[in-house]
């Protein structure tokens, strides 16, 4: 094609500037968390050491956030696994014309507007109206079902959006049932979404923190334990802890995208298998 | 893959019985058999928890527990002090300014990444790369700009070693300058994404008509690209809006407690238990940001947008 548009370069430049400003925050605590054991919260460096991540290892350096990361992680799974199951489901409702979808539409969106603080000081209160026990896994799954769901389901309307219905068209005439239509032929084909929706719901969930504040009971996640940090640790310790997160997070990141490209991959190999008879 | 596809989905070979006629649900059933699930979950959490903000905002509290009555005096509180006109005219400022510098950067990378990048591997890999953040914490990326703004912190040090200030500036940790950039750091990203997403539907030839018949590049982002980019920019104004009014602790902790807005005074009424004042001030600020999107949604259609 023809030369660049006018422009492009300063574009670039833009674009470079915006990516450090999005990344050099963070890039910041990972080499301040290397500091040494004098080292303060800023540069400059006193010293490399391993010190304070040594110190996210003692207990009484940093109250109980191994217990946190584990909460985090487990409640983590749960609302992945319901915001996948729940979010299909929902998205093959929404393919047919049943009454009240268009509420139904509304409310998600009302879900994602509606400030998280009025989620969490709601169910709280709900909680200790009905004399429930307010833990982590009950009111804060459920509270945080309800910023994960919506984004599982608008996923799931650009995947419908984009879906030949041909396909299951043929399912059918070849006389599948409509569920081995959805296990055979429809879910196959969605398969790379739906992990797209597992990464939201697992890394909204993990670090999800308004929802979480009055619904997670007397056990923290680890965003409760971290912002519990902020207010009385002084120290470095907090950029290690973060750059642990940042690094964990980057790792499920990294697997989910690389299993999308690796599930893209195989498909593209083994394709069309038109023509080959069966 | 697709052996799977043969070993139970051709029922009743052919030659065989007909298969029973099964009776079909109607597509209303089925569907509301599919959408329960959900429904559920935003009835009880989402509806249920909204009612009762509204019940709650009616009650009264001591210093230990809410006891239920029916008065009006968390509403003549709310609306009989000043401290409420001034803290919700804070956080409109925060969102109109927030809203301001997200939606420049935010158009400007989209589109950067819609028209400029011509192979499509790289525009994803770049699309990536604004995106992965969205998906670490929140809190963590706060943080991350202590040792930046704060008085000894980066930009200061720059600052002065280029010999522009002589004085550490004291107003660039803990301020609104603070807030707002963390708010810009944070939620750019909506901004991006759904303007990204209406740009890359735009069709091309739309825009190599415009340079044929004469505009210049100005003319075709006034008059073609921008038009046509509009319900992207509705999704992310109301993303980015909804976010940043609804929030307290953005303010909280970039402002070092010294600035407050909507969500702080509610979220400082929680820590009190004054349970009925903030669920009073939570309806107030509720019924704001439904009216604000009610406004905004007369530009865009949401549906037909995915």
């Amino acid at each position: 094609m023809d030369k660049r548009p006018r422009g492009f370069y300063a574009l670039t430049v833009f674009f470079a500037l915006f990516v450090l400003f999005l990344y050099g925050p963070t890039i910041t605590i990972g080499i301040l968390s290397f500091q040494g054991p004098g080292g303060g919260l800023t540069f400059p460096m006193r010293g490399v050491s391993l010190h304070w991540f040594h110190d996210l290892f003692e207990q009484q350096a940093v109250g109980d956030i191994w217990g946190a990361f584990r909460r985090s992680f487990a409640l983590g799974l749960m609302v992945m696994v319901a915001t996948v199951v729940i979010s299909v489901m929902a998205g093959l409702a929404f393919r047919k014309r049943f009454r009240g979808s268009g509420f139904l539409f509304y409310l998600s969106i009302a879900s994602l507007v509606i400030p998280s603080i009025l989620v969490s000081l709601g169910v709280g209160l709900i909680f200790t109206q009905l004399g429930l026990k307010i833990h982590w896994a009950t009111s804060g799954l459920g509270a945080q079902l309800t910023w994960t769901l919506p984004f599982g389901l608008l996923i799931m309307f650009a995947v419908f959006n984009r879906f030949d219905k041909s396909f299951e068209e043929a399912a059918r005439d070849q006389g599948a049932t409509s569920w081995q239509t959805i296990r055979h032929v429809v879910l196959p084909i969605i398969a790379p979404s739906l992990l797209g929706v597992a990464l939201f719901g697992f890394t909204l969930s993990y670090d999800e923190f308004a929802r979480t504040l009055l619904t997670a009971g007397s056990y923290n996640t680890l965003p409760l334990e971290i912002f519990g940090m902020t207010t009385n640790v002084t120290t470095p310790v907090i950029y290690a802890l973060g750059t642990l997160t940042t690094a964990f997070s980057f790792l499920i990141i990294g697997v989910f995208l690389f299993t999308v490209w690796f599930t893209a991959k195989r498909r593209a190999r083994h394709g069309s298998d038109a023509g080959k008879g069966v | 893959m697709t052996d799977t596809l043969t070993e139970t989905t051709a029922p009743a070979a052919a030659g065989t019985a007909p298969p029973k006629p099964r009776r079909r649900l109607s597509d209303n059933v089925v569907g509301w058999l599919e959408a329960l699930p959900l429904t559920l979950i935003l009835l009880c959490f989402l509806v249920a928890p909204i009612i009762m903000i509204v019940i709650v905002s009616f009650w009264t509290a001591t210093e230990f527990s809410i006891i239920p009555a029916f008065t009006f005096e968390n509403y003549q509180y709310l609306f009989g002090s000043s401290v409420t006109y001034r803290v919700f005219l804070a956080t409109f400022k925060y969102a109109l300014i927030t809203w301001a510098c997200t939606l420049a950067i935010g158009f400007t990378v989209a589109y950067y990444l819609a028209f400029c990048i011509r192979s499509q591997t790289v525009q994803i890999a770049m699309f990536l790369l604004c995106t992965i953040p969205f998906w670490t914490s929140n809190i963590i990326r706060m943080i991350s700009w202590i040792p930046f703004l704060g008085r000894n912190g980066i930009a200061n040090q720059t600052l002065i070693d280029l010999g522009l200030i002589d004085q550490p500036l004291e107003w660039l940790l803990y301020s609104d300058f603070s807030v707002i950039l963390a708010f810009v750091h944070l939620y750019t990203l909506f901004m991006v994404v759904p303007i990204f997403n209406t740009m890359m539907r735009i069709d091309k030839s739309l825009i190599e008509a415009a340079y044929d018949n004469g505009a210049s590049g100005i003319q075709t982002l006034i008059h073609v690209i921008i038009p046509l980019t509009k319900p992207g920019i509705m999704i992310g104004t109301i993303f980015v809006i909804t976010l940043v009014m609804g929030d307290f602790i953005t303010v909280r902790f970039m402002s070092g407690s010294q600035k407050a807005n909507v969500g702080r005074l509610i979220s400082n009424d929680i820590s009190l238990l004054q349970y009925p004042s903030a669920a009073a001030t939570a309806v107030v600020l509720l019924l704001t940001v439904l009216i604000v999107i009610g406004i905004l949604l007369r530009f865009v259609n949401i549906r037909k947008e995915l």
